[in-house]
């Protein structure tokens, strides 16, 4: 359908090109039709988000799910030394790209009443971060990977740091510099590469494919690489222990900002371990597999108990991403077919929904300005629509069958049984505290008597959160009842990347 | 003869108009100092370009004193526009400070004279020439605001100390002189590859990186960056932190792998600590400062740093490295300065970070301008600032240096944290005071040092042609 025509540039630049468009229409409009401007610009960027995603769902449609390799790649000089501008997309990365692009949409409605400051600059920020981040997973070449994954931080720190909470400032230095430091770790690794691909494959190069099919990275080495790319996926996943930037930046983020945070950016981490870690350093990844596991049942287990003690909702549920993102760890490091499919399963579900609890929480945040459990209760008699929403994103929250959260997880635990019965057991126990923590929040805000006055008045949805929350409803339950739309599109690349795991691995055993 | 000519035309072109231009100055009736400036911009730019417009001649002139390749080509080059920005920066500053006097235009093109001559020395005696004809200029120019007792100070300091480093350098001349016998960089270099490093002449290596480790402000070198930068006229901070420092860093670059290419192991060793203390020292000494320009001072002491990881390899690709670094520094640089310099409330400048506050509600440009220079001097990519730091670190990790760029990456993590408290108080904090309507000069010099920041350089067409034109630059010296 696309012959010819740069597709993945498309979708990558066109949003930028249309937060350049504002500006410039902020640069040459006169001071008196600025208000306009920004009364209009969450439009003109929902008009070019819109276009965006039309784009990435007629190329999810023309991918061709049969095929193992990269798709409608494009492939220019670029730095010169190797160091090209290369995108395509596989099955792995094609329906990463839907989901930003399926998400931003929404996010840039919603923000059009609960942003009450510098909304043009809000809707710059904002293309700009779509930008990046689909820029993300179309990158096929490590530097051009690494300025995007990077670059991330710059609207996400300006997000936070100018439309969040109260203790923005706190948030925003923690959410940056936490991630940088792991950033770092990554690019010396990255370094480490570019030269090593020179010594032996002859010329340098930073193109993915080539690295992950030609370089032979000796077993040493291998560890420390995948150390520093951990480093960096763990944080940006985040893992416990160092998930600690993520609760402080949900709380303090608006909420369109939470739930790019918890849909996408949570699973540039997760796409990281899949992308890089399995593919360059198998070994390494072999070797050190017992310590994610660890870490991810630990997570599931300890950060759900955490989450039940919250007094924030969006604490709560910023726990629970962590929990969830355990389980993605667990799947992805089980090297099975069925752990990688859960891995990416459970990412686009947890993008949904955890983007679809952050929107409920928006909700009931802009009519009251509290995100406090106590303050509320009683909400089903005034908020019949919401309480529907809220519990159906509630029930996919705890994996209920019949919702995508369940898919992801019985699939990452059917994956991680296979290896070690225990693990499997301990992210089983994660799900009913998952069912705890999650059940208990609904009880306390939406169930039981109405204790406190102010919320007598309070006002049912509107018709445009129903329009925001409706698609993300109704993607919950297709893929809670038909998993083979999204493993149909990934099953290929995921069988040629364990193929390709369990040679490398293999050879090098003996 | 006009073989020579042609090779010392950059020199030359300043060295007639200087004097040209002084006496003009000193003869005339009425002010002229702002024609002079203009002039002295255009002199700059042809300065600049004439080396391209020559057809890049190479050779030595003056019997090897100077050296001609593409390296000072390029340097002569990026020398030339950086003074000439600085020049068109300084004109309303000194204009509203009442100032202006046409002295300043021809400092800059001297001190301008001194840099060409230490890109192109060949000799020990040229190198020393170039630095001091350099260093007076610019001690000149640090108190060039005479009534006002900070800038005497800073004037005051930077000569003592400046004295004291061209002492040190000196003495190591004198001792590689009496080691090897002889002035000129290529004799040095052919004495060591027959005999060796002797201790003399390591001890004088090490006395010549110290003195000019004074210049780049490398720490342990670094005590009078901060008192100077603050304390000198801003305009003339914007001018030494951009180009003198590229010039003594390119003339350190040519010293370690011409005369010393030999004993790279030597004076590895002395790069790496120098290396390692600028860039820690640098981060960590910013954290506290509440003054722009005195934040500046310890940004480019860590970024010194940076630079010298590049060098540390020793190899060709880290002169290049250097070069890349180095380039988009000082377009960096230019246009922070440039920024710094609108920092102007009713009743004169400000140089306090808190002034900075809710910058971006009262001037939205000046904001942007800013905040991308800063994500850009912390090396976010996709700005440039990241591709120096890559391109500086690729060659330390070619040389095995792995811990040292895991080291300077995590200086820069430290660094990117006072930068962002700008970004936050810029985008962050309630606003304070509006700055005046700043002059057109200085809101384009910062624009379009932002353009070239934004990764507009990326795109092919101009990275593969800036990259082979470096590429060249650092090939000939070796």
């Amino acid at each position: 359908m696309f012959e010819g025509l740069p597709i993945l540039s498309l979708i990558t630049f066109i949003p930028l090109a249309g937060a350049f468009l504002l500006m410039f229409m902020a640069r040459i409009s006169k001071e008196d039709a600025q208000e306009q401007l920004a009364k209009n610009a969450p439009r003109v960027a929902l008009v070019i988000s819109g276009v965006v995603f039309l784009l990435s769902l007629l190329l999810t449609l023309d991918f061709d799910s049969s095929k193992a390799g990269f798709q409608f790649v494009e492939d220019t000089s670029w730095l010169g030394g190797g160091i090209d501008y290369r995108l395509g997309v596989d099955g792995i990365s094609v329906l990463f790209v839907l989901l930003t692009a399926f998400l931003t949409p929404l996010c840039i409605f919603a923000s059009e009443t609960s942003i009450k400051s510098r909304m043009l600059e809000y809707m710059v920020a904002f293309l700009i971060l779509e930008t990046l981040m689909i820029g993300t997973f179309v990158a096929l070449d490590l530097v051009l990977f690494y300025l995007f994954f990077e670059a991330v931080l710059i609207p996400m720190f300006i997000i936070i740091g100018v439309w969040g909470g109260k203790n923005r400032v706190y948030a925003s230095y923690k959410f940056f510099l936490y991630t940088l430091l792991g950033s770092v770790l990554m690019l010396a690794a990255i370094l480490w590469i570019y030269n090593f691909s020179g010594e032996q494959l002859g010329a340098p190069t930073t193109n993915m494919e080539t690295l992950i099919n030609e370089l032979k990275i000796p077993g040493g080495v291998q560890t420390w690489l995948w150390l520093a790319f951990f480093a960096s996926f763990a944080v940006k996943m985040p893992m416990w222990p160092v998930h600690t930037w993520l609760p402080d930046a949900h709380v303090e983020a608006p909420t369109a900002g939470s739930v790019i945070l918890a849909g996408i950016l949570l699973k540039l981490g997760g796409y990281g371990f899949l992308r890089f870690s399995l593919t360059l350093f198998p070994n390494a990844s072999l070797e050190l597999a017992p310590l994610i596991f660890w870490m991810s049942v630990i997570a599931i287990i300890y950060t759900s108990l955490v989450a039940y003690r919250q007094n924030d909702i969006k604490k709560l549920i910023a726990y629970s991403s962590v929990a969830h993102m355990g389980f993605v760890t667990m799947g992805i490091f089980a090297f099975n077919l069925q752990g990688i499919q859960g891995g990416i399963y459970q990412m686009l579900s947890h993008g949904i929904i955890s983007g679809a609890l952050f929107f409920c929480v928006g909700v009931i945040y802009d009519r009251m300005h509290t995100r406090e459990i106590a303050f509320y209760g009683g909400l089903v008699k005034r908020m019949p629509v919401y309480a529907a929403f809220f519990m159906l994103f509630t029930m996919a929250n705890v994996g209920l069958p019949g919702t995508s959260g369940f898919v992801g997880e019985i699939l990452t635990m059917v994956g991680a049984y296979q290896v070690s019965p225990w693990i499997a057991a301990g992210a089983a126990l994660g799900m009913i505290l998952s069912a705890m923590y999650a059940l208990h929040l609904y009880r306390e805000v939406i169930f039981g008597e109405q204790t406190n006055e102010k919320l007598d008045d309070i006002l049912d949805m509107n018709r445009r959160e129903v329009i925001i929350l409706a698609p993300l409803a109704i993607m919950t339950i297709v893929l809670g009842v038909y998993p083979s739309l999204i493993t149909d599109i990934t099953s290929a690349s995921v069988e040629n990347l364990i193929a390709n795991f369990n040679a490398a691995t293999a050879t090098a055993g003996n | 003869m006009l073989q020579t000519i042609s090779l010392f035309a950059p020199q030359l072109v300043l060295a007639f108009f200087a004097s040209q231009l002084l006496s003009t100055g000193a003869f005339a009736k009425k002010d002229i100092s702002v024609g002079i400036r203009y002039f002295a911009v255009g002199v700059l730019v042809l300065y600049a370009f004439i080396g391209f417009i020559l057809g890049q001649p190479t050779g030595e002139a003056f019997k090897g004193a100077l050296i001609v390749d593409s390296y000072s080509h390029y340097m002569n080059l990026f020398l030339g526009l950086s003074a000439a920005a600085a020049l068109m920066f300084s004109k309303s500053f000194f204009q509203t400070e009442k100032l202006d006097r046409f002295e300043f235009s021809v400092l800059v093109l001297y001190c301008t004279l001194g840099m060409s001559i230490m890109v192109s020395a060949n000799t020990l005696l040229a190198l020393y020439i170039g630095i001091e004809m350099q260093s007076l200029a610019l001690y000149v120019m640090a108190a060039f605001n005479r009534d006002s007792l900070r800038a005497s100070e800073s004037g005051l300091k930077y000569f003592v100390l400046g004295a004291l480093s061209s002492g040190l350098l000196l003495y190591g001349a004198s001792l590689i002189y009496g080691f090897t016998g002889s002035l000129e960089f290529a004799r040095i270099a052919e004495v060591i590859s027959t005999g060796g490093a002797t201790p003399g002449i390591i001890a004088g290596m090490v006395f010549l990186l110290c003195g000019l480790a004074f210049k780049i402000s490398a720490a342990p070198f670094h005590m009078w960056t901060p008192d100077v930068y603050e304390g000198s006229p801003t305009p003339v901070t914007g001018f030494f932190a951009a180009a003198p420092k590229f010039a003594a860093m390119a003339l350190i670059a040519r010293l370690l792998v011409g005369p010393f290419g030999d004993i790279t192991t030597q004076w590895q060793q002395v790069i790496i600590v120098l290396a390692v203390l600028s860039m820690f020292v640098g981060a960590i000494g910013a954290l506290t400062q509440t003054n722009i320009k005195r934040l500046m001072a310890y940004s480019s002491i860590a970024n010194m740093g940076y630079a010298l990881v590049a060098l540390s390899a020793g190899t060709q690709a880290g002169v290049k490295g250097m070069l890349i670094f180095m380039s988009i520094y000082t377009i960096t640089v230019i246009g922070i300065f440039a920024c710094i310099l609108q920092m102007r409330i009713r009743n004169g400048m400000v140089e306090q970070i808190s002034d900075l506050a809710g910058l971006s509600k009262t001037n939205r440009g000046l904001a942007i301008v800013l905040t991308i220079f800063m994500f850009s001097v912390m090396g976010i990519p996709p700005l440039l600032g990241f591709f120096g730091k890559f391109f500086a670190f690729v060659p330390a990790m070619e040389a095995g240096l792995t811990w040292l760029v895991v080291l300077a990456l995590v200086a820069s993590v430290i660094g990117a944290f006072y930068y962002l408290r700008l970004v936050k108080i810029m985008w962050g904090d309630e606003n304070e005071n509006e700055f005046v309507e700043a002059p057109k000069t200085l809101r384009g010099l910062a624009v379009i040092s932002a353009l070239l920041v934004f990764p507009l350089l990326l795109l092919p067409m101009v990275s593969i042609p800036a990259q082979s034109l470096i590429s060249q630059a650092a090939a000939s010296l070796f």
